[in-house]
C-alpha cells in the first residue's frame, strides 16, 4: 500500500504551545510536589543553622577543606558546605529533580495527555529541561546564600586564609567564594544531564532516580584512586574538586577551567542524547517501559567516548599523578611563608615578607625509598626560613598526607614553638596556631608558576 | 474542506515493527455525532485514537480530522481534544489547578478560560480545591472530560469515559457528550461497555486485529446480526411457551422459570420471528410484561463478529 498521506497546512492547523508556556507547566508541576517543596526549605534554611551551628563549637570540622578557619572567618562556612554538597547534597538534589523529571511522566501516565495539550516533544524537551535548571538553579543559590549567611552572621565577615596560607580581603573571599560555587554548578549540571538521560531512558523504572548518586559516587571513587591525571581531569566530577585552585594566588585557573569544560561537555553531551532518545519515542505504545538496549548504544557510549577523546587531549603534556616533589616542596614552601607571616601578626613580632623569609622546603617519600612522586601520607618536609638579621636559618618539620587529587594535610611536627603545638600564647591569651596543621594543594597540572 | 465530517479515514495502516496494529482501516465520523469504537483488547482502538489525536501519524492510508489533512505526527488540527489510556492528571495539583495549567499551556487566562464552568458541567465544583490524589476513577475521568472540554473541542476522542463512574457520573457524562453531540461536536468514544454505547453511540465501528468488521449505524448492525436470545415475560407464561414452540424461527432455549412461579421465557429468534411471537402473544390475549434481548445487539454483533474474525485467523 502507498501512503498517500500529505502534510498539507489547512487553516484550523494549530501551532505547539510556546515553549514559555510548557516551561509555566513544568514548573507549576515541580513546585506542586512535596518533595521539592521541602528540598528547596532545607536548602535555604539547613546550610545557614549547620555552619552557625558548627561555627560555635570548639571542635572544628578539620578534615573538610576550609573547616579549620570557621571560627576565623565566615566565608570559610559556604566553602565547608561546597565540599559536603558536592559530594552528597549535589548529587542528590539532582537525582530527585532532573531523575525523574520523564519518568514521572510515565508513572502518572500523563505522557499522551501532555503531548495533545503541546503537540510537540521538542518543546515539552525544552520545558522540561529548563524547569528543571531552574530549580536546581534555586537550590544550588539556596545553599550557598543559607551557608554564607550563617557563617557571616555567626562569625563575621572577617579575611580568609587561602590554600597557599595568603590572607583573602573579605570582599575578595566573597567573590571567590561565589566563583566557586558558580563553578560548582557546572559538574552539577553534568550529573542533572545524566539524571534526564536515565530519566528518559529507563521510562518508569527508578533506575533513573539512582543514577546522579551513583556516577556521582563512582566519580568521587575515581578521584581516590591513583589514576593518572589526564583521567582524573576527564571526569566530570573533577570540577567539585578544581574550584580549590580559586584560592591560591596565583589562582590554578588551567585545572579549573578544564573541570569545567569537561562537566559542560557532559551536560551538553548527556541532554542531547536525552533528546535523542526522548524524541525517537513512540508515544502510542503502551507497553513503553524504556528504550532498553537502545539506551546503552544510544546513552552510554557516547559519554565513554567523550571521556576517552578528553584522557587523549588532556594526557599531552602531563606526567602520570601529577603530584611530583617539586610541586610539593613548592606548595609546602609557599603556604609556610604565607602563614608564618599570620603567626608573625598574631605574636606582635616585627613583620616579614615573603621575600625576606625565602622559605623553601626539602620533601621526601618514604624516606626516599619509593619513587618521589604521588599521592600518600608519607611524605616528610622540612621547612627552612631566614629572619632579616638572623644568621641563622630555622627549620621545621612536616608530616604530609597528599590526596590523589593534589590535596594535602600539613601536620606540624616541630619545634614546638613554631609548628608543634595546636596553640599559639598570645599577648591577648592563647590562639590557634596557623603553623601547627595547615591544608594546601597541589596544583595537578603544570601551568601555573607559584610564588 | 471537508465541512460535514470531523474525522475521514480512507485505508489506514499503522505497523509497530512487525505488528500490523490497524490494516487499511476506514472511519467516517460526521459532524454532532457521537461515534462508538468496540473491539477486542489489541484490536486497534488505541492506535486508531492515537492516530486521531495527532499522538502519531499513519504509515499509509489518508487521514483527515476537521477537513484537515493530518499527516504528521502532532500535526492534529485545533479544537481536538479528548484522552487515550485514562486521563492525563497530575496528583499533586488540585482540579482547579490541573485545568488552570493546561488553560495556561494553551495561552488562556485561567480565571477566563472557563475552568469553573466545565467544573460544574462534570459534577466537581465541590471537589474543584482538592488535590487529584485523592480522586476515585469516576471522578478522574470526569476531570479528564473536563480538561478537554475547556479546550472547546470540534472533535472529542475519549477512551473508556464511563470506566469507574456511578449511574449518577455516567448520566452526567452522556448529558455532556450528548449536548456536545447537539452543538456540533464529532465524538469518537471506545468503550467496553457496550450498554454505553447504545445509548450514546447512532454509529459504530467494530475493530478486530486491525481490520474494521462493521461500520455503521446501530440498526444496520442489528439487522444484520443472527439470531438473538430474548427474554420474554407475560400474564401467561405456560401459554406464551406453547405460543413460542408453534411460531416458526422462534425456539425455546432456556426455559427458566415455570408457569407457577411466573418466570421468563427465554426464545432465540430474529427480529421478524419475534415480531411473528409477539402478535401471536397479544391476539391470543396474553400481555407482554417485558422483552428484552439477553445480550445487547451490539454486544452479539461485537462476540459473533469478533470470534468470526478470531477463527478466520
Amino acid at each position: 500500500m502507498t501512503t498517500t498521506v500529505t502534510a498539507a497546512a489547512a487553516p484550523a492547523r494549530s501551532g505547539a504551545a510556546p515553549v514559555a508556556r510548557s516551561y509555566r507547566f513544568e514548573l507549576v508541576k515541580l513546585v506542586s510536589q512535596w518533595r521539592i517543596r521541602l528540598l528547596v526549605l532545607a536548602c535555604w534554611i539547613a546550610p545557614g543553622l549547620f555552619v552557625a551551628g558548627v561555627s560555635e563549637q570548639s571542635t572544628l570540622p578539620s578534615d573538610t577543606l576550609f573547616g579549620r578557619w570557621m571560627h576565623a572567618t565566615g566565608w570559610a562556612g559556604p566553602l565547608v558546605m561546597l565540599g559536603f554538597a558536592g559530594t552528597w547534597a549535589l548529587p542528590l538534589l539532582t537525582s530527585v529533580v532532573a531523575g525523574d523529571m520523564f519518568a514521572a511522566e510515565d508513572r502518572l501516565g500523563t505522557w499522551r495527555h501532555l503531548l495533545v495539550a503541546v503537540r510537540s516533544p521538542r518543546r515539552i524537551f525544552a520545558a522540561k529541561v529548563l524547569a528543571g535548571l531552574t530549580v536546581i538553579l534555586v537550590l544550588v543559590a539556596g545553599l550557598a546564600c543559607s551557608s554564607a549567611v550563617g557563617g557571616l552572621a555567626s562569625v563575621g565577615n572577617q579575611p580568609l586564609v587561602g590554600l597557599d596560607g595568603h590572607l583573602l580581603a573579605p570582599s575578595d573571599a566573597a567573590g571567590r567564594v561565589l566563583l566557586a560555587w558558580v563553578a560548582a554548578l557546572a559538574p552539577t549540571l553534568a550529573l542533572a544531564a545524566i539524571g534526564l538521560l536515565g530519566s528518559v531512558a529507563l521510562g518508569r523504572s527508578p533506575t533513573g532516580l539512582l543514577l546522579p548518586p551513583l556516577v556521582a559516587l563512582g566519580m568521587q571513587v575515581a578521584q581516590l584512586l591513583p589514576l593518572p591525571v589526564a583521567v582524573r581531569l576527564a571526569l566530570p566530577g573533577y570540577a567539585f574538586l578544581s574550584w580549590n585552585g580559586l584560592f591560591t594566588a596565583p589562582a590554578q585557573l588551567a585545572p579549573l577551567l578544564i573541570g569545567v569544560a569537561v562537566s559542560l561537555a557532559w551536560a551538553v553531551l548527556a541532554t542531547a542524547l536525552a533528546r535523542l532518545l526522548f524524541l525517537r519515542r513512540d508515544f502510542t505504545d503502551l507497553a513503553y517501559d524504556g528504550a532498553g538496549r537502545r539506551a546503552f548504544t544510544v546513552g552510554v557510549l557516547p559519554l565513554v567516548g567523550l571521556t576517552a577523546l578528553t584522557v587523549t587531549a588532556i594526557a599531552f603534556g602531563t606526567d602520570s599523578t601529577g603530584i611530583t616533589q617539586a610541586k610539593v616542596q613548592r606548595s609546602v614552601a609557599t603556604a609556610f611563608a604565607h602563614l608564618y607571616r599570620l603567626q608573625t601578626e598574631q605574636l606582635h613580632r616585627p613583620a616579614v615578607t615573603e621575600a625576606q623569609l625565602k622559605a623553601s622546603a626539602a620533601c621526601t617519600k618514604s624516606d626516599g625509598q619509593a619513587a618521589q612522586q604521588g599521592a600518600g601520607n608519607d611524605w616528610r618536609c622540612v621547612v627552612t626560613w631566614h629572619l632579616p638579621g638572623v644568621p641563622v636559618a630555622g627549620t621545621a618539620v612536616y608530616q604530609l598526607d597528599v590526596g590523589s587529587d593534589g590535596r594535602f594535610v600539613a601536620d606540624g611536627d616541630g619545634p614546638k614553638e613554631v609548628n608543634g603545638y595546636f596553640l599559639v600564647r598570645t599577648s591577648t591569651g592563647d590562639a590557634p596556631n596557623p603553623l601547627w596543621q595547615f591544608d594546601g594543594d597541589v596544583e595537578l597540572l603544570d601551568t601555573t608558576s607559584k610564588g | 474542506m471537508d465541512t460535514l465530517h470531523a474525522v475521514r479515514a480512507r485505508g489506514i495502516t499503522k505497523c509497530f515493527g512487525d505488528v500490523v496494529a490497524l490494516d487499511g482501516v476506514d472511519l467516517e465520523v460526521t459532524r454532532g455525532q457521537i461515534h462508538g469504537l468496540v473491539g477486542p483488547n489489541g484490536a486497534g482502538k488505541t492506535t486508531l485514537l492515537g492516530l486521531l489525536l495527532g499522538l502519531a501519524a499513519a504509515d499509509a492510508g489518508r487521514l483527515e480530522i476537521l477537513g484537515a489533512e493530518a499527516g504528521r505526527t502532532f500535526a492534529a488540527p485545533d479544537g481536538v481534544a479528548g484522552f487515550v489510556d485514562g486521563p492525563g492528571l497530575y496528583p499533586s495539583l488540585t482540579a482547579r489547578q490541573n485545568l488552570a495549567a493546561l488553560a495556561g499551556l494553551r495561552g488562556r487566562d485561567a480565571r477566563t478560560a472557563g475552568v469553573d464552568d466545565v467544573l460544574g458541567e462534570v459534577g466537581l465544583t465541590d471537589v474543584a480545591d482538592d488535590k487529584v490524589r485523592g480522586f476515585s476513577l469516576g471522578m478522574r475521568q470526569r476531570l479528564g472530560l473536563a480538561a478537554a472540554l475547556l479546550t472547546r473541542p470540534r472533535l472529542l476522542v475519549l477512551d473508556e469515559p464511563s470506566n469507574g463512574l456511578d449511574p449518577a457520573g455516567k448520566r452526567q457524562v452522556h448529558g455532556v457528550l450528548n449536548r456536545l453531540a447537539a452543538d456540533g461536536t464529532g465524538v469518537v468514544v471506545s468503550s467496553h461497555r457496550m450498554d454505553d454505547l447504545e445509548a450514546l453511540c447512532s454509529e459504530v465501528t467494530i475493530l478486530a486485529t486491525g481490520r474494521v468488521v462493521f461500520s455503521g449505524p446501530l440498526g444496520k448492525l442489528a439487522a444484520e446480526s443472527r439470531e438473538l436470545d430474548y427474554r420474554v415475560r407475560t400474564s401467561d407464561p405456560q401459554a406464551a411457551r406453547r405460543l413460542a414452540g408453534g411460531t416458526d424461527g422462534v425456539r425455546i432455549v432456556d426455559d427458566t422459570g415455570t408457569p407457577r412461579d411466573g418466570g421468563p421465557l427465554v426464545v432465540r429468534a430474529q427480529v421478524p420471528a419475534l415480531d411473528d411471537l409477539v402478535t401471536r402473544l397479544v391476539t391470543s390475549g396474553v400481555a407482554v410484561r417485558e422483552l428484552a434481548p439477553v445480550v445487547s445487539p451490539l454486544e452479539a454483533a461485537f462476540l459473533a463478529l469478533t470470534e468470526d474474525r478470531e477463527t478466520q485467523r
